[in-house]
């Protein structure tokens, strides 16, 4: 069977950057908090560079729970939608290049969302991957967990409960 | 409010700079008790389609008040750090508005302080999130 030349590689990552990017682009809050996402294949690593605006303890000092917790969620959802994207681009249901040029999804909401401060944020840049553990039509579960320096000793991990934004067909 | 809890609640937000990024103000404290509010600011959207402020930003703001809360219990004699939070969102927030966080230190033994919280927009009667959280008790 004859197959068609697969297209050059530099073409096809700088397309599935652009779509990355411009997910990410799009939420506010994300540029607000100063996080990107490096991507390898179909892998994201969120991270989170750090700033004074992120302390929550001046005195130790340590990242805010807060910010910790906004990265974790802000990592969930993007791993999501990146995961759901992914499948739709791959399979040609949705043109990479609309993503790009501002024609965004609907994003997951999230239902409910717990964090676990396993130890000090310290005051460095942080790193997280998400994991999505189950994902149905209408409602999908997310593992996240957040490291800096050492990867093996996790300083805070999430467990959250999304709704999916409804899909054509 | 007496002077000295009104300085408190003063000191608090100004000391921690994330919460002063978010804009937020401390508007009550009491015994194990504490008020916060943030004001709606379109850097904190979370969903572009209909300007809703981001989950991050209410986690941050229920983070804040649980720890106030937590740490202004008299039988708390120091600082606290969170151990696990928990949010559930019930409704999105009406974009346009502030959010009004109370929480409540319902529990606290030696070393740990057991907090809840919800958050409001204008409409109180349908809260926008609520929340469950452990936070440590540390000597001062």
């Amino acid at each position: 069977m004859a197959r068609s030349r697969p297209e050059p590689v530099q073409v096809v990552k700088q397309r599935r950057d652009a779509a990355l990017g411009a997910l990410v682009r799009g939420v506010p809050y994300i540029g607000f908090l100063g996080i990107t996402f490096d991507r390898r294949g179909d892998e994201l690593t969120a991270i989170m560079p750090f700033e004074d605006k992120l302390i929550g303890n001046p005195l130790l000092p340590a990242l805010h729970g807060g910010a910790t917790a906004a990265f974790l969620e802000v990592t969930a959802i993007i791993g999501l939608s990146w995961s759901m994207l992914w499948d739709e681009i791959e399979s040609g249901r949705l043109d990479p290049d609309d993503l790009a040029r501002g024609r965004l999804p609907s994003l997951p909401k999230t239902i409910g969302f717990t964090v676990d401060y396993l130890r000090s944020g310290l005051p460095r840049d942080a790193y997280a991957r998400a994991q999505v553990t189950r994902s149905g039509r209408r409602y999908a579960s997310v593992h996240v967990e957040a490291w800096q320096d050492n990867r093996a000793r996790p300083f805070a991990q999430a467990s959250g409960h999304f709704l999916m934004p409804p899909r054509d067909g | 409010m007496s002077v000295d809890k009104t300085k408190i609640a003063e000191q608090f937000i100004t000391a921690i700079p994330h919460s002063r990024a978010l804009g937020m103000e401390l508007t009550s404290i009491g015994e194990g008790t504490a008020e916060i509010v943030m004001a709606y600011d379109e850097r904190f959207i979370g969903d572009p389609e209909t300007g809703v402020i981001h989950g991050g930003a209410v986690s941050a703001l229920m983070d804040t008040c649980c720890g106030a809360a937590a740490m202004s219990h008299p039988r708390n004699p120091g600082s606290t750090a969170t151990i696990d939070l928990r949010i559930d969102y019930m409704r999105p927030a009406t974009p346009g508005q502030r959010i009004r966080a109370q929480a409540e230190c319902f529990h606290i033994t030696r070393s740990v302080a057991f907090v809840r919280a919800r958050a409001m927009d204008d409409d109180a009667d349908r809260p926008v999130a609520t929340a469950t959280g452990t936070f440590t008790v540390e000597s001062s």
